[in-house]
């Protein structure tokens, strides 16, 4: 039987990665993927914790998390569509007519 | 195992009620054009309905501890939708002015609304996720409204980057705390974390410092602050004015509801953090603002100082801290929604007039308008009589209560200097010349906007005890 622990290690992981691929990547679409990697993280996460705790809630959550993000994409890429269409680009660095 | 009888969904009743109000607004814009004059003031008598149904809210605990509706949620229930009902008001205005006709405003309007209700009830950290993305996803859509003005569409872009991000961050923070304590309920953590000593665990103190960066992340707390001003200044005004205060107001009841019921033997830490984020987010604030040529980012500036404000009440973690957090936020709606309703009162279509020399004179030709704003810039700035006053004055007692002499004195400091970029606006409408003629009429939802305000700022500010009456009781009698 694979240990806890690795599994948590596995999350951690994931989750550091997208936390990286969001900071450092500066196209919207890269920046919104690595935001699910790391819902994915937690997703990992809480099926771990729910089977060796012997609990449904983790599951339950994990269900919720998944349609949100899928509603979320829908969304994000509806924003990124209409900005498209104003400046013809999906670069954040690009995106800076609001500074002071 | 319980039977599911029609009593167990009453204590939803509410928030069903705002979702079917948001469908029939989707479904009367879509196919009775006609109808479209009618769609704001339709939203009006759903909320105003809902409100009725919501003070008169027994305190119940439903769905097995998941949903509570105790006076803690309902104080912030009316809040958001009151915050509703007035961001209702000026888009009828709105739509008037710069021919707005976009029905689905309104339905993504009572969807948040839904969205915050759910957030000031929950009481499982999975409800309160719903809750909470329920609300952000309606207001990102609500942000890049303006589909052919790049600039509402950047400000939609980060405001959804960010938010994406600082959720992921407080799912992890939930998935950690679930993994120590085993469950997902506010109560049993808190239960759990009490019988078990796990309040000195490392992992328990990172995952809480997870969920905090989150949450000030949703309300704007240095220094998670940045995307703050943009989206602030890109989002069409009544939008603006709607985020500074409803969700920001939900954003609190979690914060306070998650730290106080949730984590309470770790008050010393959180406390202290707390503390120092506060003074931060003042700083940050008040500073910045001093500096801003544009009315409505100043604005944006002042929300995140009076985040900082409001999170002083919660430091304490006491019910009189909390009651006083309650009362600021809805004393803050009512000012906050005055001034904003004033920036949406001036433009018009094609100008939006938001900048500081717009304003020059505007006591000649409007003096209306002018003795509103004056009204509603002291109040921000909290000075007596009007209400901001007297909810910065309880805010203050409440954390030297608690003993953080420190931020209070920073608090007064930062206050001091706001009055600075609040009173030029109040300089400029009154002691300098008009350069040019604003072209402008009251309609009837901008009216009642500003009568509502209006009413809230002077009558809280004369009758102060009657609403921090109601926090206190709503916080001791639950």
């Amino acid at each position: 039987m694979i240990p806890l622990s690795w599994y948590m290690a596995l999350a951690a992981i994931l989750f550091s990665i997208g936390v990286y691929g969001f900071l450092t990547r500066r196209n919207i679409i890269i920046m919104f993927l690595s935001a699910e990697l790391m819902l994915n993280g937690v997703n990992l996460n809480l099926v771990a914790m729910s089977y060796y705790l012997e609990s449904m809630r983790g599951q339950v959550f994990t269900f919720f998390i998944i349609t949100v993000a899928a509603a979320e994409a829908a969304i994000g890429l509806g924003i990124a569509i209409c900005l498209y269409r104003n400046r013809r680009t999906v670069y954040v660095d690009e995106v800076n007519q609001l500074k002071g | 195992m319980n039977a599911i009888t029609w009593a167990t969904f009453e204590p939803l009743l509410p928030e069903m009620l705002l979702v079917c109000t948001g469908l029939v607004l989707i479904g009367l814009d879509l196919f009775a054009e006609k109808t479209r004059e009618v769609l704001p003031w339709l939203t009006v008598l759903g909320c105003v309905t809902v409100l009725g149904m919501v003070l008169g809210e027994r305190n119940v605990s439903a769905f097995g501890g998941m949903f509570l509706t105790d006076s803690y949620g309902v104080f912030f229930k009316v809040i958001s939708l009151l915050s509703v009902i007035m961001a209702t008001l000026m888009g009828e205005h709105y739509r008037r002015v710069h021919g707005l006709r976009h029905g689905e405003y309104y339905a993504l309007m009572v969807f948040a609304a839904t969205g915050m209700l759910i957030m000031a009830s929950a009481g499982d950290l999975m409800v309160l996720y719903l809750g909470l993305e329920l609300m952000a996803l309606s207001v990102y859509c609500l942000v890049g409204m303006n589909k052919r003005e790049a600039v509402s569409a950047e400000a939609a872009i980060k405001y959804f980057l960010m938010g994406v991000f600082a959720s992921a961050i407080m799912l992890f923070g939930m998935s950690l705390v679930y993994g120590l304590t085993g469950s997902t309920s506010i109560a049993e953590i808190a239960r759990f974390t009490a019988r078990t000593g796990l309040a000195e665990n490392p992992a328990l103190l990172a995952a809480l410092g997870l969920m905090i960066a989150a949450f000030c992340f949703k309300v704007a707390v240095a220094p998670f602050h940045f995307w703050t001003p943009d989206v602030y200044e890109g989002a069409p005004t009544m939008v603006t004015a709607f985020m500074s205060v409803g969700p920001k107001a939900a954003g609190f009841a979690v914060f306070g509801r998650v730290l106080v019921s949730g984590f309470p033997e770790l008050q010393p830490h959180w406390g202290s953090l707390l503390a120092i984020l506060a003074l931060l987010t003042m700083a940050v604030g008040n500073i910045t603002a001093l500096v801003q040529t544009s009315i409505k980012r100043m604005l944006a500036y002042s929300a995140i100082a009076h985040a900082g404000y409001s999170l002083l009440g919660v430091l304490a973690g006491t019910a009189d801290g909390l009651s006083a957090t309650m009362s600021y936020l809805l004393i803050y709606g009512f000012m906050n929604m005055g001034a904003f309703a004033i920036l949406v009162l001036l433009s018009s279509r094609g100008a939006h007039h938001e900048s500081l020399d717009d304003y020059r004179g505007l006591a000649k030709n409007h003096p209306l308008a002018a003795v509103l704003m004056l009204i509603f810039m002291f109040s921000l700035t909290g000075i007596p009589p009007t209400a901001g006053f007297i909810g910065k004055f309880y805010l203050l007692r409440a954390a030297l209560g608690a003993g953080y002499t420190g931020t209070v004195i920073g608090a007064v400091i930062f206050s001091a200097i706001s009055a600075y970029f609040y009173l030029r606006v109040v300089r400029n409408m009154y002691m300098s010349e008009p350069e040019g003629e604003l072209d402008f009429s009251y309609s009837p939802g901008i009216s009642a906007v500003l009568g509502l305000a209006l009413l809230g700022v002077v009558g809280l500010g004369l009758l102060p005890g009657t609403i921090i009456g109601r926090a206190a009781s709503a916080l001791l009698g639950q």
